[in-house]
């Protein structure tokens, strides 16, 4: 058989190991390192909420798929060209995510009689089991292999076992003809201080992977995947979601210059975070690991008051925990912001999978009349965005800020050209001024006339004494139940959420003409897929959003010169619902995906072509 | 800085609590306890914050001229130890009920002493729900006849000194709502301490719960019930000041003077700052018939604080890392040039 190098446009390929097999990281290095040779990058991984779920079982399955590219890459893919599956359970799980012409690398050692039981197979040949015989398969013992190429290295048995992912990573290498420089880099910056002597063998056996690769027969083709080309000039970097989560949350700080305070209690997806943060004390970040949910949302609002940039984060079970404690900040109108990064509900529900069906929580899970504005981010690169705006609405309209993230985008990652903090506004506090006049009482809940938003005085200023609190108060910040008051101020803060429009961008065409038969919309992370299922397709109109309460306000007008409006989303249709309840009359249709998975561009597709 | 008298923490608003609570008298402690504080420490008024949960006491901040938050249900404890982390300049007092702190809000609660978080709290203890008209407390006595237990609660209540010696907490003093002087005297020393105080107010409720310390503060027994420990002082209490506490080798024994052998000599001497806790814990537990209940400051000693070690560890690492704006900081690590 002749071998190829095939120029390839782009390729995604998907490790599933055990949850122990460090596929995770095997991953995240091909993706680090394709980052860095400039292919354009998106990442998924899914992997188990158990830390070690039953060895060999389907389900304690742990993938992470990479998509690279020779231009900008809007998705980790939808079916990959690369299996690499570490035992039988992996291949079963995973087998119907390859494409037809897929190549399926197996380790051959795991494939025992014991392993097929676990994996639940019936029949000694699992390939023509799942249907996959007539894909390129590449089986090879890597285990024994690995044990061969670290016998002479004083590592134990159980020390060479781990590095199987390695020398799988270094066929990866070879078929994909990637520089393993890079790795040997975080080889040695990882292990460094703590175990110098697991550099060299690792190194070792990552190499011996990528010349048994160029060795066998059974790699049909290689390919290469050149950068990309036509993208801004720039310094780059790959993030995860999380992680611009948490930048974006400092860069609100300094761009405020008050200090940024998190009140958390870990939760996946939304940990890393929280641990993001605690590295940043050098930026003058305060974490505080908090004894539960409640305690972390309600250190962060006595931390607003005290005059920080505030956060609390969490996923769906800790939001609905910070449901009343959300409703005391609307209340007080303390700037805070709560981030949720979504994950498969309801109650624990599918605590790693990916969704975004807390919309109607953010939206309305409060007791009584209590509005909050809510933004969501749609990448993982736009979550340092999205947290910007967010702490930037919050601080300057005195109001808690949902910002909805969800797992798909927190654990995602992608390239990002880093942008400069000179182009980012200034954020200004609407703090009082001056000192007041001898016998002036400061009334903590008088509004601005335009933007209805009250003044904020801090503890430690000299005269501004004054209670906040959950009960209805007048704009004196005298208790009240005044019926007439109350109404008032029930009006007064909802206006003041709505007036956050005035202050977005307007909701721009994604794609496709601003008229026509079919408008396509989307918010938070489903905007790479449809993006490239629009694109797919052609002239189809789209538009996506990142503010949710408000709604841009040019939002009427767009939707005004469509027939119909198609909301995907991975709920059970919310922001459809929302939007049908804000536009009566429109034909606004639904398609929805609530099976804890992101879209794939090619449903989309069809969905999109059925309207049309 | 201009001396503070006790109108200037009165606040304009009208104090609503019913004639004849307890509470009433607590507020005047703190009002006149807080110019004592502000002239010891060099304190402005400004300097002072008083957060609260729900419940009747509660309300405490309302009738404060200070910066105040009167937050939700339980969360009193979260919400102060964020205002102290954020800005440990503040100093930061706390009232709570025994609902508030010790059923709904526990959690924070423990979790506020085990760090030794530097605020002051004030545990009004009146062994029912008042707000809510009537019903039992994790303090409420065994068998209390209320309206959630119209035959009798069956649980044990919380001994609050235990709980917060338990958790090991560095400050801890009880006292009844009526001793005015002691307790402008026990909050001084919590403003004083460095770290969580809490201070257990035995409150009465007139309507719910009349007479809810009354084996404690009526007149006729209060010399013989309780016993006022002060740090240095001889631990004698009685009508007649005849009766002590002595270590008998096992246990604590509360003693006639001069029966059995025992003289003033073998009386033991307070050390609120001994680290040893497990004194502190006897004295915390004593209850009737066989003791008098303890009031006073009952431990008070010195710990590392969260809002201190949270604030060093940011200098710290300020002075040692090389990321300093948030332009670094994205520039940090793996990065790569497109041209």
């Amino acid at each position: 058989m002749q071998h190829k190098v095939i120029d390839a446009k782009d390729v995604v390929i998907r490790f599933a190991g055990d949850s122990g097999d460090g596929m995770q990281l095997t991953g995240s290095l091909f993706a680090d390192m394709s980052a860095i040779y400039g292919n354009g990058l998106s990442t998924f991984p899914d992997y188990p909420a158990e830390i070690r779920a039953p060895h060999g079982t389907v389900s304690g399955v742990s993938g992470f798929q990479v998509h690279i590219g020779s231009s900008k890459v809007s998705t980790p893919g939808d079916f990959c060209d690369l299996l690499v599956a570490m035992n039988p359970a992996a291949l079963k799980a995973n087998a119907k995510w390859c494409k037809r012409h897929a190549m399926i690398l197996v380790d051959e050692d795991a494939f025992d009689e014991a392993g097929m039981k676990k994996a639940g197979f019936t029949t000694d040949n699992p390939f023509t089991e799942l249907g996959v015989e007539d894909r390129a398969l590449i089986v090879a013992p890597i285990t024994t292999l690995t044990q061969e190429s670290l016998k002479d290295s004083g590592m134990d048995n159980k020390a060479i076992l781990k590095c199987k992912n390695m020398f799988t990573l270094g066929m990866a290498c070879y078929i994909y003809n990637r520089p393993l420089e890079y790795i040997y880099a975080y080889l040695e910056k990882k292990f460094a201080k703590k175990h110098p002597e697991v550099i060299e063998p690792n190194k070792k056996v990552l190499n011996d992977g990528f010349n048994y690769a160029s060795n066998i027969q059974a790699v049909p083709n290689t390919y290469t995947v050149a950068p990309a080309e036509h993208l801004e000039k720039g310094t780059y970097r790959n993030i995860t979601g999380n992680q611009a989560t948490a930048w974006g949350l400092l860069a609100a700080s300094e761009k405020s210059g008050l200090s940024l305070f998190c009140g958390s209690y870990p939760i996946t997806p939304a940990t890393a975070i929280l641990e993001e943060l605690a590295l940043h004390k050098s930026l003058g970040a305060k974490t505080l690991q908090a004894e539960d949910e409640i305690a972390g949302i309600c250190t962060a609002i006595g931390a607003a008051y005290a005059g920080s940039l505030a956060v609390t984060t969490t996923s769906g079970p800790g939001l609905s925990l910070k449901s009343e404690a959300m409703g005391l900040a609307v209340m007080a109108e303390l700037p805070l912001v709560v981030v949720d990064v979504q994950r498969g509900g309801p109650s624990t529900g599918l605590p790693t999978k990916t969704e975004q069906s807390d919309l109607n929580q953010a939206l309305y899970g409060r007791n009584g009349e209590c509005p909050m504005a809510v933004v969501a981010a749609h990448s993982p690169a736009h979550c340092f965005d999205a947290a910007f705006q967010a702490a930037k609405i919050a601080l300057e309209h005195m109001t808690p800020v949902l910002l909805l993230s969800e797992g798909f985008l927190g654990n995602g990652s992608e390239p990002w050209r880093i942008p400069s903090m000179k182009d980012y506004p200034e954020i200004k506090p609407p703090f009082v001024q001056g000192l007041l006049a001898e016998g002036e009482k400061f009334k903590p809940f008088e509004r601005d006339p335009e933007t209805l938003v009250r003044k904020w005085a801090l503890p430690g200023q000299k005269g501004f004494e004054h209670r906040v609190g959950g009960l209805e108060k007048n704009h004196a910040g005298v208790l009240s139940t005044d019926p007439a008051n109350h109404a008032m101020m029930v009006a007064e803060r909802a206006e003041k959420v709505a007036r956050i429009a005035r202050d977005l961008p307007a909701l721009e065409m994604q794609n496709g003409p601003a008229s026509g038969k079919l408008l396509v919309v989307g918010w938070g992370g489903t905007y790479g897929h449809i993006l490239s299922a629009v694109r797919e397709i052609g002239e189809v109109s789209y538009v996506h959003f990142d503010y949710i309460n408000p709604l841009p306000a040019n939002t009427e007008e767009v939707f005004s010169h469509f027939e119909k409006i198609l909301v995907c989303e991975l709920n059970s249709g919310q922001f459809a619902d929302y939007l049908r309840a804000k536009f009566p009359g429109r034909d606004i249709r639904k398609f929805n995906k609530i099976q804890g998975q992101p879209f794939l561009v090619s449903e989309l597709v069809s969905a999109i072509q059925k309207e049309m | 800085m201009a001396t503070l008298t006790f109108k200037d923490f009165k606040s304009d608003q009208e104090v609503r609590w019913c004639p004849g609570c307890g509470d009433h008298a607590v507020l005047a402690a703190l009002q006149r306890a807080l110019p004592k504080v502000s002239q010891a420490l060099n304190y402005d008024k400004e300097r002072y914050v008083v957060v609260s949960g729900i419940g009747c006491s509660s309300r405490l901040p309302y009738y404060m001229d200070t910066y105040g938050f009167h937050s939700i249900h339980g969360r009193a404890t979260a919400v102060s130890t964020g205002i102290k982390v954020a800005n440990p300049w503040l100093t930061v007092w706390q009232a709570c009920g025994d609902g508030d702190a010790l059923a709904i809000g526990g959690n924070h609660f423990i979790h506020a002493i085990r760090r030794n978080i530097d605020i002051n709290i004030i545990l009004f203890n009146n062994r029912i729900y008042g707000l809510t008209k009537g019903q039992y407390s994790p303090t409420s006595k065994f068998g209390a006849i209320t309206k959630t237990s119209p035959y009798g609660t069956v649980e044990h209540p919380f001994n609050p000194g235990s709980l917060v010696l338990g958790a090991k907490g560095t400050f801890f003093a009880r006292s009844l709502d009526v001793e005015l002087k002691l307790n402008e005297e026990i909050m001084t020393a919590a403003a004083l301490h460095d770290g969580c105080s809490v201070m257990e107010m035995l409150t009465n409720c007139v309507i719910f719960n009349d007479g809810a310390h009354k084996d404690l503060s009526d007149p006729a027994v209060k010399a013989d019930h309780t016993i006022v420990l002060r740090h240095g002082e001889k631990m004698i209490f009685g009508k007649n000041r005849d009766r002590g506490l002595i270590y008998d080798g096992r246990k604590i024994r509360a003693v006639r003077i001069g029966e059995g052998g025992f003289t003033e000599d073998d009386i033991l001497v307070h050390d609120a700052h001994a680290d040893n806790i497990g004194i502190h814990m006897a004295l915390a537990d004593m209850k009737g018939p066989d003791y008098p209940v303890a009031l006073g400051v009952i431990r008070d000693v010195k710990d590392i604080t969260y809002d201190d070690g949270v604030r060093d560890q940011v200098k710290d690492v300020m002075a040692k890392s090389k990321i300093h704006s948030v332009d670094e900081l994205l520039r940090s690590g793996s990065t790569w040039e497109v041209e």
